[in-house]
């Protein structure tokens, strides 16, 4: 069985960039030819006049690599009722996405080997899309010590992080950066200075204080930021800095990557599209952590996202129920849910030229996989891992529709232009609009 | 005027007319409280719930003494009492509550926004009686409605609101409804009990407690919250009452006729010294004689018992 896209803007950021045909025959890239390019020998019209093809035509369309989200949490095992390997794996197909990157705060937590190989055993038999486990960096998430790097990375953990929570303690972070680097792990980093939040639930400033709600300062984020930044540089470690919001971090960042520190930094399309505005009356659905910033903050993370500083857009896919959600804002659990709604918001960053389209690819497809170790690219005899976007597609957000078992979105009835139209893993179609 | 809203939750969603109409009726009502037979049966048959989720003794008094006024059945759920604590949710509780068919929940919640939550969820009219750090409405009015009383308007007067501005929804709702009302509101007190962006309310913001009472007509003393020291807010109560706190020698530069005012309860010899308290330019008892006439009007406006009231 082969399967022939057609027509397509072939975009793999660095190396293509074109309309061309993807020839795929079991699993396996097995040709790519440039339309017009004269040189059809033993091309794919050839091929596909000789046996069964399936022919996808892309007129119009953008071929991807598969786009990679290298911040989820799946809830499984533990929260199986917000999300199951099952249900996040075809929520991240529908959004587009041919990898995920799952968190370690499960409960229990990813600390040790027995927990990766769960999640590895459970999306294996999903057989959806691919799924990499973030282990934890201390055990129990508690900060106190190391977890086992080196049996963690041979079970089949990608990096290291405590997400959820910060490393308070600066000397473990250090620890945990030069320990990580024997094993050639990665370090993804949750900034964020316990002592500052306090009992804060959005952020500092104007709205926080109409709302009579406790602020989180954007320093509570930035010199968490510049500490690991600083230990990055000492130790010569990889650190990659999770959901990035502040201004303030943006700057730290970009300064420390002058500097020549190895250091990386993602952003959520929450953070680029809404700002603390979307709190008002109380909505938990715009509850997350960190908080949604001032416009300010947000006009610094789209510079970010132009001049490079910010390599990578992760969805901190967070799934909760109504239980955790329809609640005292106080109360409510922070989080919400992105990877259907990413490849939508990310393109309105292309369509407002903040970034090209060979970006945003690279954003969430090439530079992660760069980050992570992971493969990504469209080359003859690699893996047909491969997302189609239509940029024209015009459709209405509506979370009932959700694969995700979660409905936690602030971007409910939102209307949208441009999406995912196919996902594929492997040569397998696991989402087709 | 028509007084057509459900809820009373904040002040923000007053309008000055609105404001307005609710003083003239809480007027007429303050006249059924001087009488020796203090009852009238404008509300009965009428429901009304309070439901206190965080400790009140003054607000939830004043509430039930407006409410049998009005002839109105009243009935108090606590926090500690009610279901809330064996782990139902606020909103199952008041959907239980509504189906027992009250006809205005009273609620004072600890955390911002419960009220608003409520208000979306039911179909009975709600009255914020104070949502954490957020708002106290009825406060805010009566505050408005002494003021008008002693200065006959609230147009072009200097108000200072001094103290841990930060935690106090009483603050927040004075802050929008004297400046509503024309009002110019100077704050006042360490930059720790200031809270971020502030200024955008339109009111001036002054470390000195000398330079917010300088010239001031009426000035609010707020209360020190004692466990707030836990939070490094300030240094000791001895500094703060020395800093912060209201002498008559601080109020000298005050006008001649300046008004005190503290929304209770009193931490004597902290925030204000007790001469100032039971001074002459003191109206912090009126304060709760109003407390119950702004309550009765508003149980009135909302339990329908006027869909047409003449704010003349």
């Amino acid at each position: 069985m082969l399967t022939l896209i057609k027509g397509g803007r072939v975009i793999d950021p660095g190396n293509l960039d074109g309309i061309m045909d993807i020839l795929i025959e079991d699993g396996k890239i097995i040709e790519i030819e440039e339309q017009g390019s004269g040189v059809r020998g033993q091309g794919s019209e050839v091929r596909s006049q000789k046996s069964e093809v399936r022919v996808v035509d892309a007129s119009g369309k953008i071929v991807a690599p598969g786009l990679i989200d290298m911040h989820v949490h799946f809830r499984d095992p533990g929260h199986e009722y917000k999300e199951t390997i099952e249900t996040g794996s075809r929520a991240a197909a529908f959004g587009g996405f041919t990898a995920v990157c799952t968190m370690p705060n499960t409960n229990p937590v990813n600390d040790n080997t027995q927990i990766t190989e769960y999640i590895l055993k459970k999306a294996r038999l999903a057989n959806i899309v691919r799924v990499y486990p973030v282990a934890a960096i201390s055990p129990g998430l508690k900060g106190k010590g190391l977890c086992e790097y080196g049996d963690l990375k041979k079970a089949g953990a990608i990096a290291v992080s405590d997400d959820g929570n910060p490393v308070t303690d600066s000397q473990l972070m250090r620890r945990a950066l030069e320990y990580a680097k024997g094993f050639g792990l990665l370090v993804i980093s949750h900034c964020e200075n316990f002592e500052l939040v306090a009992n804060g639930v959005m952020n500092e400033g104007a709205v926080a204080t109409r709302m009579g709600l406790s602020g989180i300062p954007n320093a509570a984020e930035s010199s968490m930021v510049m500490r690991d930044t600083g230990l990055c540089e000492l130790t010569g470690a990889r650190l990659h800095i999770a959901h990035v919001s502040t201004v303030e971090s943006v700057n730290a960042i970009r300064n420390a990557k002058a500097r020549g520190v190895n250091v990386t930094a993602e952003t959520a399309p929450h953070y680029f599209t809404l700002t603390e505005d979307a709190v008002k009356g109380y909505n938990t659905n715009a509850k997350m952590n960190p908080p949604l910033r001032s416009s300010r903050d947000r006009e610094a993370i789209l510079e970010g996202l132009h001049d490079g500083t910010i390599d990578v857009i992760a969805t901190d896919h967070a799934p909760h129920s109504s239980i955790e959600k329809d609640v005292e804002f106080d109360l409510a659990a922070n989080g919400i849910i992105g990877l259907e709604t990413s490849v939508s918001l990310g393109l309105r960053l292309v369509e407002n030229k903040v970034i090209t389209m060979t970006d945003l690819i690279a954003k969430m497809s090439t530079n992660p996989a760069r980050i992570t170790g992971l493969y990504s690219g469209i080359k003859k005899g690699s893996p047909a891992d491969i997302t189609i976007i239509d940029p024209d597609v015009v459709y209405e957000v509506n979370a009932d529709s959700f694969q995700s078992l979660s409905r936690n979105t602030p971007f409910d009835g939102w209307k949208m232009k441009g999406g995912a139209v196919l996902t594929m893993v492997g040569g397998k179609v696991v989402f087709e609009r | 005027m028509e007084f057509v809203k459900k809820d009373i939750l904040d002040m923000e969603s007053l309008s000055v007319d609105e404001i307005t109409l609710i003083l003239n009726v809480a007027e007429q009502m303050k006249e059924i409280s001087k009488r020796s037979v203090k009852k009238v049966p404008t509300l009965r048959g009428k429901t009304i719930v309070l439901f206190f989720h965080e400790p009140s003794t003054r607000t939830r008094t004043s509430f039930d003494i407006a409410a049998k006024r009005l002839s109105a059945d009243c009935f108090s759920i606590a926090g500690s009492t009610s279901s809330l604590v064996k782990g139902e949710t606020l909103i199952d509780t008041a959907r239980n509550l509504e189906a027992m068919n009250p006809d205005i929940i009273v609620m004072r919640h600890s955390m911002a926004g419960a009220p608003h939550m409520l208000a979306k969820a039911l179909k009975t009219s709600i009255i914020n009686a104070g949502d954490g750090m957020h708002a106290h409405p009825t406060q805010s009015l009566l505050d408005i409605m002494t003021v008008i009383e002693k200065k006959g308007s609230i147009k072009g007067l200097r108000i200072a609101i001094v103290g841990d501005i930060s935690h106090s929804r009483v603050a927040r709702s004075n802050i929008i409804g004297f400046t509503k009302m024309g009002a110019d509101v100077v704050l006042a007190g360490p930059p720790t009990m200031i809270p971020k962006g502030i200024e955008d309310f339109g009111v001036s913001v002054t470390y000195s407690v000398d330079d917010a009472v300088c010239n001031a007509d009426v000035i609010m003393m707020l209360r020190i919250q004692k466990e707030r020291q836990n939070g490094f807010l300030f240094s000791t109560e001895r500094e703060y009452s020395r800093v912060y706190g209201l002498t008559a020698e601080k109020m000298k530069s005050a006008k001649k006729d300046v008004l005190i005012m503290h929304p209770g309860p009193v931490n004597r010899g902290v925030e204000i010294a007790p001469d100032v308290a039971d001074g002459p330019y003191s109206i912090i008892i009126d304060q709760v004689t109003n407390g119950v006439a702004i309550r009765m009007a508003l149980l009135y406006l909302l339990a329908g018992g006027a869909r047409n009231v003449d704010a003349d």
